[in-house]
């Protein structure tokens, strides 16, 4: 009797568990684990949309990317897109947010208007800029020729169009960071700046040992939030080059090249696939990378 | 004090430079769509020389579906937002409070969907929609995204962090499990609920790729896919490509400006897990 009661109550908590579960469960299931493996079996296949065949072609697949040069260019521009956007964005989002958290008036405002960006869609973002950087009477060409700088065909230029791609997204993506260093900022002790302070040590000395280092947690999760954020670049190098990734492949990303070859032919899924996968591993290893610097540094 | 004063001149500075910068883009977008095209395309003031309406009138007339891509975005995120909120907290609340068979199984398994990059399911995705008949509809787009493993995760430390006692006074007066999550717990939680609102909303009012693969009908376009459309056949037509994005963008605003404290406030608590 004694067991037995308990056993009925642990049962209903279990059915009840699951019952809660469930809808998680099965979305889950069907639209991200069932995929994963459909993905695995797509990658070593070369599938046809059209005929609805699929023949196995082994490896064949990941052989391929390294005889793809656009796979190559997708590689080097999605890699050169990283290299600068994480870095500034992050300095970018934990300068603003220092500047942010002193004890001036009007810092409310300041985050309010700071934000907007995060919450535009990408797709109008995107159009903005086109429209400041375009080639007749844009924005950013009036300005910089104003100041007597150098003006660009922004849009056109293969060698400045991913440049263009990375200053939007570096202004779009900076505040998102910042409100997150901001949260982080309201734990550091207001005694470190008041024992500082009494020490003699100016504003910026105060942000080089006090602010950076006691963030360090924050830089680390801001840092890898925005390397699995800039490695899957996909909407505004779509926008901007209407879907082609030109000019001259200049703005195509892993992601988009993905993209192409999975919805723009018939026969090329099997291989996309193997590409998302690379991409995968390459978040993955970038990531841990990224962790075993950190612990590095935390040894000093 | 001298170097206070100047230290607030270089603070001030920066901060009101960085909202010139923030603020410019929108402002140029916003007067532009006000703007006759000979204006944009001769002219170099901000703000219109002739104010007129017509870039608003010629883009509701010449592409009517405006109204239907609204229509459609809104269905999907609002129908998509509800069911996160219901279905990533039950399950955050299961993970946290109730005990049964394979449940640290489960959460280990929340946490590695965590970590996979969207790209690596979307392409088996399509070929299941398209298997289900579910390409240009919306529960293709809405039903896969309907849970999401970052607010279960999310949920789960927060209910942890939920006292107990509620609880057990509720089942004292009599409640049944159910009864308890859905009258005491749930109502409860409302702060952790309007967070993942917002964020759910926004992920979905903004996505450009699933609706970009999932609805290759015109008539079934979210606005992203449908703005995108629209400039492609305006090229150059800035001032009515701009009102179009401006239709898009000021309902948001307008949202924002009046609750911008839950969206900031609810970063944070994001931040701070």
């Amino acid at each position: 009797m004694a067991i037995k009661k308990p056993s009925k109550k642990h049962m209903r908590e279990a059915g009840q568990g699951y019952l809660f579960m469930g809808p998680a469960l099965l979305t889950i299931g069907v639209f991200i684990l069932l995929p994963i493996i459909y993905a695995v079996i797509l990658s070593f296949q070369k599938v046809n949309l059209l005929g609805g065949i699929s023949e196995f072609v082994g490896i064949d697949n990941f052989v391929r990317i390294s005889d793809d040069f656009r796979a190559g260019i997708a590689l080097r521009n999605t890699a050169f897109y990283v290299a600068v956007v994480v870095p500034v964005q992050t300095l970018l989002a934990l300068i603003l947010a220092a500047c942010l958290n002193a004890r001036i008036k009007g810092t409310n405002l300041f985050r309010v208007i700071f934000f907007l960006p995060t919450l535009t869609s990408s797709a109008v973002l995107a159009l903005i800029f086109m429209f400041m950087y375009n080639n007749q009477n844009g924005l950013v060409n009036q300005f910089l020729s104003t100041i007597g700088l150098p003006t660009y065909n922004w849009l056109g230029d293969p060698s400045v169009a991913l440049i263009a791609i990375m200053i939007m997204n570096i202004w779009a993506t900076a505040p998102f960071y910042m409100v997150i260093y901001l949260a982080g900022l309201k734990d550091v002790p207001e005694s470190l700046y008041e024992a500082a302070e009494l020490d003699g040590a100016s504003a910026f000395q105060k942000f080089r040992y006090i602010t950076v280092p006691m963030l360090r947690p924050i830089t680390s999760f801001v840092v890898i939030m925005g390397i699995i954020g800039t490695f899957q670049l996909f909407d505004q190098s779509y926008i901007f080059s209407g879907g082609t990734g030109g000019p001259d492949n200049s703005t195509l990303t892993i992601v988009l090249l993905i993209y192409q070859y999975a919805f723009n032919t018939y026969d090329q899924m099997g291989y996309a696939a193997a590409l998302a996968f690379l991409l995968a591993v390459i978040i993955l290893a970038a990531t841990l990378i990224q962790r075993k610097f950190q612990k590095d540094e935390q040894v000093y | 004090m001298k170097d206070l004063k100047i230290g607030k001149f270089i603070l001030y500075s920066i901060l009101i430079g960085y909202a010139v910068v923030t603020v410019t883009p929108f402002l140029w977008a916003f007067f532009a769509s006000f703007k006759p095209l000979n204006e944009i395309v001769g002219g170099f003031s901000i703000l219109p020389e002739n104010w007129t309406l017509d870039n608003y009138r010629y883009i509701i007339s010449t592409q009517p579906l405006f109204i239907r891509w609204l229509f459609n975005s809104v269905v999907i995120a609002v129908v998509g937002t509800l069911l996160n909120i219901l279905f990533n907290s039950m399950a955050g609340y299961a993970l946290a409070r109730l005990s049964f068979p394979g449940k640290k199984t489960l959460f280990v398994l929340v946490l590695a969907v965590l970590m996979i990059p969207g790209q690596v399911t979307m392409i088996p995705n399509y070929l299941i929609l398209k298997e289900l008949g579910w390409l240009n509809s919306y529960q293709g787009m809405i039903v896969p995204a309907m849970v999401n493993a970052t607010f279960i995760f999310m949920m789960r430390q927060f209910f942890i962090n939920f006292p107990r006692e509620v609880e057990e006074a509720a089942a004292i007066d009599g409640l049944s499990r159910m009864g308890t999550f859905f009258r005491i717990v749930l109502p409860m939680a409302k702060p952790a609920l309007a967070a993942q609102a917002i964020f759910v909303f926004m992920a979905l009012w903004n996505d450009f790729m699933r609706p970009l693969i999932v609805m290759s009908e015109t008539s079934m376009y979210t606005l992203p896919v449908g703005l995108n459309a629209f400039q492609s056949e305006n090229v150059s037509f800035w001032n009515y490509v701009m009102s179009a994005s401006m239709i898009f963008t000021l309902p948001v605003l307008l949202i924002y400006i009046f609750f911008s404290r839950f969206f900031l406030d609810g970063l944070s608590f994001r931040g701070d897990k």
